[in-house]
C-alpha cells in the first residue's frame, strides 16, 4: 500500500499549477492595454469639477414631477412599455425556442455512436448557430432604427425589433443552458429509442426549467430597459417620454420616469423569484 | 434474435483501449453476468450491446439487425426494444418518480402520448405494476430527489421493467443495494426476462450475485473474454486469476475488500461462494 511520507516525484507538483499562473499572467497582461485605450481614468469622477457639473445636473431632477395629467401619460407609456417588451419576448422565444431545440448538441442522435447522417447533423446545428448569431449581433435599436422607417413612428417597430435581436440572444443562451445541466438522462433516453422532443422534454427541461425561466424573466426585465432606449429613436413607450422630457429639460419628469423604471424591475424580480420557487 | 459480436474492439477517445477482439454471442432469452475487476471493459460492452457505441472493429448484430448499417428510423425503432440499466441512474431529481418509469416507453409512444402523459400520467397502473415488482409500489408520486441512493437505483430498473424490451442490460444494477434487496432485485429482473423472453445481460461487480442468478459467466480483463462458462464450470482459480489486479479476491456483494485500505482481509464466508463453486 501506499504511505504518504514522501511522495514519488510523479507526484510531487500539481501539473496544473504552471497552466494556471501563465493564464493569469496573460489575463493582466491583455487587459492592461484595453483599460489604457478605453481612456478608463474613474479617477476624473472625483475631480471637484466634475462633481460640481454633475450635482447640478442631478440636482435638476428632485423632487420627482406628479402633475396628475403627466402622470395619467407616464401611466399609458408604461403600459404601452410593458406590451412592447412582453409581445417582443413572445416574439424572441418563438424565434428562438425551435433554433436553440435545433443547435443544442445534447439532443444529437447521430453523435451516439456516432451513427449515420453524424456530418449532417453537425452541419445543421451550426447553422442554426449561425442564424443566432446573425440575429443577436445587430444590437436591437439599430433593428429599431431600420424598423421605424418600415413601419412608421411607434411601439410596432420596437416589438419587432425586440423579438429579432432577443430571439438571437435567448436561443444562444437556451442551448447553453441545455447543454450545462446533466446531459445524462437525454442521453439515455435517446439511446433507448426516444425522439428529440421528448428527449427534451423528459430528459433536459426537468432539470433545466429554474435556470430557463430565469433568465428568461431577466431577459424580459432587459426588454423593459431597452425599450427607454428604442423610444429615443421613436418607438414608442416610456423611452419617447423620457426623451421629450430630456429634451425640454424637465428633470422632475424625468426622475418619475426613472422611479417607475425601478418598480419595473423590482417587479421582474419578484416574478422570477417566485417562477423560481415554483419550479424548484 | 438474441446477439452476435464478433471481433469487436473499441478505442475510446482518450486513447484507451477498450475492448479488444471481443467475441460473444447469445441466443434469445439468455441471461449472462459479466464479470471482471473495474476498468476491465464491463460497461463499455454494454453500451456496444445497447447501440450506443459503435466498436472500431468488428461485426455487431443485435436482434437479428446490424445496427451501425441501419438508417436512423429503423435504428431508432431498434434502440426502443433495448433497455438499459445504466450504473447511475439517468433520471433528472424534479422528476417524479411515475413520470420516470413511464419514461420506458418513451421509444414507443406516439409524440401526442409523451406529451399528454407529462400533463396527466398516461399509464399510471403499468408504471405501479413495475414498481411493485421492487417494492416501490408505495412511492408512485414522490419526487425522484426525495428518493434514497438504492430507490432511485430500482426506480431505473423499473423504468426497463416497463419497457419490456427484448434485449435487458444491466449495468451493476444492485450496486446501491443491501444484499436482501441486491437478491430481491435479481430475482426481479430474471422473473422479467424469463416472463418476456428478453434476452439479459447484467454486468456485477459481486461474484456470488453472478453465480448465484445466472446460468452463463462471463470474466472480463483488460478488454478481452478471458473465460465463458456455465455458472458451474467457474473454478476459484479462475477467480483469482481474473480480479489479479485486485489482489487476487474475488468481489461479494455487500462485503468491501478494502477496508481502510490496508491489506485484504479474509472475506467473510458467503453460501454462494462456500461448496463446491469456490
Amino acid at each position: 500500500m501506499t504511505t504518504l511520507a514522501s511522495p514519488p516525484p510523479a507526484v510531487a507538483r500539481d501539473p496544473a499549477w504552471s497552466g494556471r499562473v501563465g493564464g493569469i499572467i496573460a489575463f493582466v497582461v491583455a487587459l492592461w492595454p484595453l483599460l489604457a485605450w478605453s481612456e478608463f481614468r474613474p479617477w476624473l469622477l472625483f475631480d471637484s469639477q466634475g462633481l460640481q457639473a454633475m450635482r447640478g445636473f442631478l440636482a435638476g431632477f428632485l423632487p420627482p414631477s406628479t402633475a396628475p395629467d403627466f402622470l395619467v401619460l407616464l401611466a399609458r407609456s408604461t403600459l404601452e412599455t410593458l406590451a412592447m417588451a412582453t409581445a417582443g419576448m413572445a416574439l424572441a422565444f418563438v424565434l428562438a425556442a425551435p433554433l436553440a431545440f435545433v443547435a443544442t448538441r445534447a439532443l444529437s442522435i447521430s453523435r451516439i455512436g456516432p451513427g449515420p447522417g453524424v456530418w449532417r447533423a453537425a452541419g445543421v446545428r451550426q447553422s442554426a448557430r449561425f442564424v443566432l448569431m446573425v440575429l443577436r449581433a445587430v444590437p436591437e435599436v439599430v433593428w429599431a432604427l431600420v424598423l421605424v422607417r418600415a413601419l412608421g413612428l411607434g411601439p410596432g417597430a420596437g416589438v419587432l425589433a425586440l423579438g429579432i435581436a432577443y430571439g438571437g440572444l435567448l436561443g444562444k443562451v437556451y442551448s447553453e443552458i441545455l447543454e450545462s445541466t446533466d446531459t445524462q438522462p437525454a442521453r439515455a433516453l435517446l439511446e433507448a429509442g426516444s425522439g428529440r422532443l421528448v428527449a427534451l422534454l423528459y430528459g433536459l427541461v426537468p432539470g433545466a426549467a429554474q435556470e430557463l425561466a430565469s433568465y428568461t424573466v431577466y431577459r424580459w426585465e432587459c426588454a423593459v430597459r431597452a425599450s427607454v432606449v428604442m423610444g429615443f429613436v421613436g418607438a414608442g413607450g416610456l423611452g419617447q417620454l423620457m426623451d421629450q422630457s430630456m429634451k425640454m429639460l424637465n428633470g422632475g419628469e424625468a426622475s418619475a420616469i426613472l422611479l417607475t423604471f425601478l418598480l419595473l424591475v423590482l417587479l421582474a424580480d419578484g416574478i422570477s423569484a417566485a417562477l423560481r420557487k415554483a419550479l424548484a | 434474435m438474441g446477439f452476435t459480436l464478433s471481433g469487436c474492439g473499441l478505442v475510446h477517445a482518450n486513447g484507451h483501449r477498450a475492448l479488444e477482439q471481443v467475441s460473444l454471442a447469445a441466443v434469445q432469452g439468455e441471461r449472462l453476468a459479466v464479470i471482471g475487476a473495474s476498468g476491465a471493459g464491463k460497461t463499455t460492452l454494454l453500451r456496444v450491446l445497447g447501440a450506443s457505441l459503435k466498436p472500431g472493429e468488428g461485426e455487431v448484430n443485435l436482434l437479428a439487425s446490424a445496427p451501425w448499417r441501419l438508417a436512423p428510423g429503423p435504428l431508432r425503432r431498434l434502440r426502443a426494444r433495448i433497455g438499459t440499466i445504466h450504473q447511475q441512474p439517468p433520471i433528472p431529481p424534479r422528476l417524479r418518480v411515475v413520470t420516470a418509469v413511464l419514461a420506458g416507453r418513451l421509444g414507443r409512444w406516439p409524440l401526442w402520448r409523451a406529451i399528454t402523459s407529462l400533463v396527466y400520467p398516461a399509464d399510471m397502473a403499468g408504471a405501479h405494476a413495475a414498481l411493485a415488482q421492487l417494492g416501490l409500489g408505495d412511492r408512485l408520486f414522490d419526487r425522484c430527489d426525495r428518493l434514497s441512493g438504492g430507490q432511485l437505483q430500482r426506480v431505473g430498473i423499473a423504468r426497463v421493467l416497463y419497457q419490456q424490451p427484448a434485449l435487458m442490460l444491466a449495468d451493476e444494477p444492485v450496486s446501491s443495494l443491501d444484499p436482501t434487496l441486491a437478491d430481491q432485485t435479481l430475482a426481479a429482473l430474471v422473473a422479467a426476462s424469463e416472463r418476456d423472453g428478453a434476452t439479459l445481460v447484467a454486468s456485477l461487480h459481486a461474484v456470488d450475485l453472478a453465480l448465484k442468478w445466472f446460468p452463463r459467466i462471463v470474466g472480463m480483463r483488460s478488454g478481452r473474454v478471458v473465460f465463458d462458462l456455465p455458472a458451474g464450470s467457474v473454478t476459484p482459480e479462475m477467480l483469482s486469476a481474473l480480479y489479479a489486479s485486485e489482489g487476487g479476491v474475488p468481489p461479494v456483494h455487500g462485503v468491501d475488500p478494502h477496508p481502510h485500505d490496508s491489506a485484504a482481509p479474509e472475506v467473510v464466508a458467503s453460501p454462494a461462494l462456500q461448496p463446491a463453486r469456490l
